[in-house]
């Protein structure tokens, strides 16, 4: 296992995976907060397009990937703007047609979908010195923007109307996260792979947003948990290839120890969201109607409801009610009261 | 009434068309600093779509709009607007704390790139102790009540420290409480001599706080002057019964009623 690290094509590829898992996340998160969260799907569908285009002309296949899937996101926008309603059927038609187009081209290119297939799935080991150079400059890009300008982007995608009249030139704003997005597919490409690129730029985002209350945390984490996955999937990936012998090809264990962060989060994110609900306080009630509807519990208690009996202590108004089964129990006096 | 102070609204000949169905006509609407403005009228009389041309979210089809004296094609002073939108929600996708949301309403006042001050940390502070929600800053926006995401939007209205603000029906679905509360900030508000113009249902506990009604019908101002009862706004006379959507009708042929003035369509 060291001395897999000694190879510069593994260090390459960690450097890379790890910068990814940090930069895709972030425009994930603008996603899905405008609950996009396919966008990137569909985008780097269109992106085998260029793949193939570049295959075809012999230009290198990532600036194609780049170009193509830029001009993909632009024209999604711009149906997104013009009617709300075709949004999604827009998305289905660049989903088709993108990888219908692709590999058409590939064929008519010459070339085996073997070639093709190093895209779809990446192959984060073959990333060459001119390739890692690529991925940082973007992924450098990606961060600068979608981190500095978080403010406006967030206004942005929070509430499109106030972000006009709050005088943000909301188009310019709404096109550079589609470019964004665009561009962090052809980063994720050569790591995960295209048709897996939408998955480091969501799943981290729905794993840290189980925990977190702020917009920030949830990018805070979601950062953490892509670059987490991003380069402890590659070593697992790494150890179960040199040492048992498994064939397990990088993208998918990236994409699949992501899931695993989501379904670790989501039963803890539930459980703090049930406490919570449990412990707002009730509506407060005026004194009279209370005395109206005075009812004595006649419950015997095996304990006196306190502050560590266990029972969620719920505040009420002046006092506090203690939640059992289903009942509501006020102290008064020397009973209980139901609420 | 005092004297009449500068004018900060002024809207002549003011049209709108949504999709070249004419929604609003002939509006002439000046509104001067320090006033409290009410906008009522049924659904589809375009209240709404009032605000949304006041605000340049609309374009006009014709007339002229000046907001503080500027016309709107080079109006650029945008931390004097505040705006709320009309929104059930103030939560998104992704988890936003009540702060977060808060805070982008200080956009106005912020220069790109730059972290935010210690003025517009405490613009946002007094923001939010004006609507009374203080102590929940930290917590996420989706946990709150409708009421309570309802004055989180005024809030961040209030970031900017505009001095013209445009309310689209704040109090829709909101609880008396809250309503109440709503009703004690926008007091303060006007009191500070702030201008408000509100498009509301219901004034209820907003009432005594108007200075000034205007009331829409059909795309017509059929009212401007002293608050009324607002009986005399939604009562009596309700427009004829039949179309009142923006939307040109859609329907199939063989569902259109025989007469070709029949107004029986509803659906």
């Amino acid at each position: 296992m060291i001395e897999l690290l000694q190879y510069q094509f593994m260090q390459r590829a960690l450097l890379a995976a790890f910068v990814t898992g940090l930069a895709a996340p972030v425009i994930g998160t603008y996603l899905v907060q405008r609950r996009l969260a396919l966008l990137g799907d569909g985008l780097g569908h269109v992106a085998v397009t260029g793949v193939a285009l570049g295959l075809l002309t012999g230009v290198a296949p990532t600036w194609t990937a780049v170009v193509v899937a830029v001009l993909g996101a632009i024209a999604i926008e711009v149906i997104r703007e013009r009617g709300h309603t075709s949004g999604d059927l827009a998305l289905a038609l660049l989903f088709y047609g993108g990888l219908a187009g692709g590999v058409m081209i590939t064929g008519l290119a010459g070339q085996t979908g073997a070639k093709l297939q190093q895209y779809l799935f990446g192959s984060i080991t073959s990333i060459s010195r001119a390739d890692l150079w690529f991925t940082l400059g973007l992924a450098a890009v990606i961060l600068l923007l979608g981190l500095g300008l978080l403010p406006q982007l967030f206004t942005v995608s929070q509430d499109e109307d106030f972000a006009r009249v709050a005088g943000l030139n909301v188009r310019a704003y709404n096109l550079l996260v589609a470019v964004l997005a665009a561009v962090t597919v052809t980063v994720a490409m050569r790591t995960v792979g295209l048709l897996l690129v939408s998955a480091l730029m969501i799943v981290p985002v729905a794993a840290s947003q189980q925990l977190a209350r702020s917009f920030r945390a949830t990018v805070a984490g979601a950062v953490v948990v892509g670059a987490g996955a991003g380069v402890g999937g590659l070593l697992v990936s790494a150890y179960l290839s040199t040492s048992h012998d498994l064939t397990v090809a990088p993208g998918p264990a990236i994409v699949l120890l992501a899931l695993a962060c989501f379904v670790a989060t989501w039963p803890v994110g539930a459980l703090l969201r049930r406490r919570a609900r449990l412990r707002r306080p009730f509506p407060a009630v005026e004194a009279e109607e209370h005395a109206a509807t005075h009812q004595v519990c006649d419950e015997q208690h095996a304990h006196e409801h306190g502050p560590d009996c266990g029972h969620p202590a719920v505040p009420h108004g002046d006092h506090v009610d203690y939640v059992h089964d289903g009942h509501r129990h006020a102290v008064h006096g020397r009973h209980y009261d139901e609420h | 009434m005092t004297r009449p102070t500068e004018p900060v609204v002024e809207l002549s000949d003011g049209a709108v068309a949504i999709a070249g169905r004419p929604v609003l006509r002939q509006i002439d609407l000046t509104v001067r600093s320090g006033e409290f403005v009410t906008l009522l009228g049924p659904n589809g009389s375009g209240k709404s779509t009032l605000v949304r041309a006041l605000t340049g979210l609309r374009p006009l089809s014709r007339g002229q709009l000046k907001l503080f004296g500027t016309p709107f094609e080079s109006f650029r002073d945008w931390h004097r607007l505040g705006f709320v939108p009309q929104r059930s929600s103030a939560a998104s996708g992704v988890p936003a704390s009540v702060a977060e949301v808060v805070a982008s309403g200080r956009l106005t006042r912020r220069r790109l790139l730059r972290p935010p001050s210690r003025a517009d940390r405490a613009a946002v502070a007094a923001a939010l102790d004006l609507v009374g929600l203080a102590d929940r800053s930290r917590d996420s926006v989706a946990t709150l009540s409708g009421g309570q995401q309802q004055r989180v939007l005024i809030a961040r209205a209030l970031a900017g420290e505009p001095d013209l603000f445009f309310l689209d029906e704040p109090t829709a679905g909101v609880d008396l409480p809250n309503q109440h509360a709503l009703a004690a900030a926008l007091s303060a508000l006007s009191r500070s001599g702030s201008t408000i113009v509100l498009v509301t249902h219901e004034l209820g506990p907003l009432a005594p706080l108007v200075d000034r009604t205007v009331v829409l019908r059909d795309g017509r101002l059929v009212y401007d002057g002293p608050p009324l009862a607002l009986d005399d706004a939604h009562g009596h006379h309700h427009p004829p019964q039949g179309r009142h959507d923006h939307h040109p009708g859609v329907m199939a042929p063989l569902d259109r009623t025989p007469h070709p003035h029949g107004e029986e369509a509803s659906w």
